[in-house]
């Protein structure tokens, strides 16, 4: 019966998945049915997992369903800034020592369980909304809260409904200072900030195969900025070779079938994208770069989940080289995972970032979420990598985050205002 | 003898788009593990006051995407805590919806309902019937939800109900159930 599902034409991949993986894949199941399927990995973080540990002591469960498949991650405030935050994390390291569970200290989730854990076909329940990223690489990745999450510590599986799904094909070629993170912010502003809720995204079409998976990552992770429930790439040879490469063997590899419906299709052609800025306040209101140049900036950030991954800190160091961060203006790089960060330093970015007067952390969520390394006072403005430019996301209510990749972020870095990275390539 | 599944309150009408950061900013939200502390943070986006401006049974009406963004819970823990009986929206982000069954506070998607509704109106909520009654009087049911889930909320959210049934709710779904 699994192989019925996974060669049925007409199913997306949001159909296949949960068919094959609820009730023992029996029946198949469509848009707007609620199903129960098992989770293969549930992973919950500092700002998460405390609530959900209390709530778990509360439910009064004596015993988690599978220690191996929960991981508790500190990378929001790693490490501690200060006492409450430290309180939490000690609440969180008790956990793992009485249950058992697996403890990720300074490396951020997602990154993490990409680098180490996921595999295609899998199905992930994260409490964090960016969990949806594990989409790149063909699971089934979403986001939760703390309490379903206690449940699924409890339980082993969790309630779904099957999502209408949307195709966007992608065509052409990059031009130059133009990357993945231009083609999900044109993508966002495209459809709005609801745009995706409730919904599979399917990224498909020629241009895929030229997306490496640290892209396919920024993207499917950035895709929740439309409120999608999942953000897909299927498996495709550079799937395969980087799973070879890391000796991990998928669980299924799904393909919606030719005949899927979906509720609506996009086209984007990549070689029309320029490098695009989102203006503060929302992230669907976005401009291509020339519309916000020589805005004045206080703070540059390049890092989170969405963009601390190496070829973003391989960007950020070409266009940094040579050149100093402008006087008064910071910039703070943050890689995403440790593994980032130590190839950072072996390969000499990190030495680079340190001659143009950059600041290099640990791996941390920190700056994107204001918690540490990087926060804003009154009124100050920032450029940053990060996923989320809302009212007070970094620090004070009258501070102004601008979206952007890395690259926009660096140049605005050099120039202390926003600037047009391609004069820098 | 008051009804309990009717929700009488004044209201409070926000936007579109209020996303979890403006419901309680990060920085507070992961420095406590206790909701009352957590309510003193509630809406602080908009209005760092606003737990001093809240009344017990007040509701709160919203826009399209209600909650969007972080999948944190403490935001609608902290609209509970504030003593708010129940959020009525346009729509709502689909993690911050399921989070308001999980944890016991009414969640009502009412499409037009902030055309029908100002700030400081007085207006009901029927929990059985799913419904808004608004000043007007004219009645505005909710989108359906499945039983399973109303029932989830009606006892309290996850901790209570696991309390009394040692089971979660969906365990006992079929494979197929539609929601609308």
């Amino acid at each position: 019966m699994h192989q019925d599902i996974l060669t049925d034409d007409a199913l997306t991949f949001a159909e296949k998945i949960i068919s094959v993986r609820a009730g023992g894949g029996e029946k198949t199941h469509h848009p707007g049915d609620i199903t129960v399927i098992p989770a293969d990995l549930a992973m919950a973080q500092d700002s998460t997992g405390p609530l959900a540990i209390k709530v778990f002591g509360e439910m009064g469960v004596p015993r988690v369903w599978d220690p191996s498949k929960i991981h508790l991650v500190i990378d929001h405030s790693f490490p501690a800034p200060d006492e409450k935050v430290a309180n939490l994390h000690h609440l969180m390291r008790e956990f793992v020592k009485n249950y058992g569970v697996r403890l990720v200290e300074g490396s951020i989730s997602h990154q993490h369980l990409l680098e180490n854990h996921i595999v295609p076909g899998m199905v992930l329940f994260g409490a964090d909304s960016h969990t949806c990223q594990g989409g790149a690489v063909g699971a089934f990745a979403t986001g939760i809260g703390s309490s379903e999450m206690a449940a699924v510590w409890a339980s082993g599986k969790l309630w779904v409904k099957v999502p209408d799904s949307i195709k966007v094909n992608l065509s052409g070629q990059f031009k130059k200072g133009v990357f993945a993170r231009d083609v999900v912010s044109h993508f966002i502003s495209t459809v709005g900030e609801d745009g995706g809720n409730y919904r599979s995204i399917e990224w498909k079409g020629p241009a895929v195969k030229d997306l490496s998976i640290a892209s396919r990552a920024c993207i499917s992770n950035n895709s929740m900025e439309c409120g999608c429930k999942l953000s897909i790439f299927e498996v495709d040879s550079a799937t395969q070779e980087y799973f070879r490469s890391v000796n991990r063997k998928p669980m299924y590899e799904i393909h919606a079938g030719p005949k899927a419906t979906y509720k609506d299709e996009y086209d984007i052609d990549l070689g029309k994208l320029g490098p695009e800025v989102a203006e503060p306040g929302n992230v669907d209101k976005v401009k291509e770069v020339g519309e916000v140049e020589g805005t004045p900036i206080d703070q540059a950030f390049i890092g989170s989940s969405t963009n601390g991954r190496y070829e973003d800190l391989a960007i950020t160091a070409k266009i940094l080289k040579g050149h100093k961060v402008k006087t008064g203006t910071r910039c703070v790089i943050t890689p995403a995972s440790r593994s980032i960060f130590e190839q950072a330093i072996k390969n000499g970015l990190v030495e680079i970032f340190l001659q143009s007067g950059a600041v290099f952390t640990n791996a941390t969520c920190g700056a994107c979420v204001g918690t540490h390394l990087g926060a804003l006072g009154e009124n100050e403005v920032c450029i940053s990598s990060s996923p989320r430019n809302y009212i007070g996301r970094m620090g004070a209510l009258t501070s102004k985050i601008y979206l952007s990749s890395p690259a926009t972020a660096a140049a605005s870095a050099i120039e202390g205002k926003i600037a047009d990275p391609r004069r820098y390539l | 003898m008051t009804n309990s599944n009717i929700l009488k309150g004044r209201t409070w009408v926000w936007p579109d788009d209020v996303n979890t950061d403006i419901i309680i900013p990060f920085r507070f939200k992961a420095r406590t593990n206790d909701p009352v502390e957590m309510a003193k943070y509630t809406m602080y986006g908009f209005d760092p006051e606003f737990y001093k401006k809240v009344k017990p049974g007040d509701l709160f009406v919203a826009g399209r995407n209600f909650g969007g963004g972080s999948s944190r819970e403490q935001a609608p823990v902290a609209i509970k805590y504030s003593n708010v009986a129940a959020v009525i929206a346009e729509s709502f982000a689909r993690i911050f919806y399921r989070n308001c069954f999980a944890i016991g506070l009414p969640a009502l998607e009412v499409p037009g309902v902030t055309k029908q509704v100002k700030q400081f109106d007085e207006i009901e909520v029927d929990l059985q019937d799913w419904s808004v009654k608004t000043r007007d009087g004219s009645v505005h049911p909710a989108l359906k939800v499945p039983e399973f889930l109303r029932g989830l909320m009606r006892e309290g959210g996850l901790v209570e109900y696991y309390k009394h049934h040692h089971s979660f709710p969906w365990e006992a779904l079929e494979t197929k159930v539609t929601t609308r």
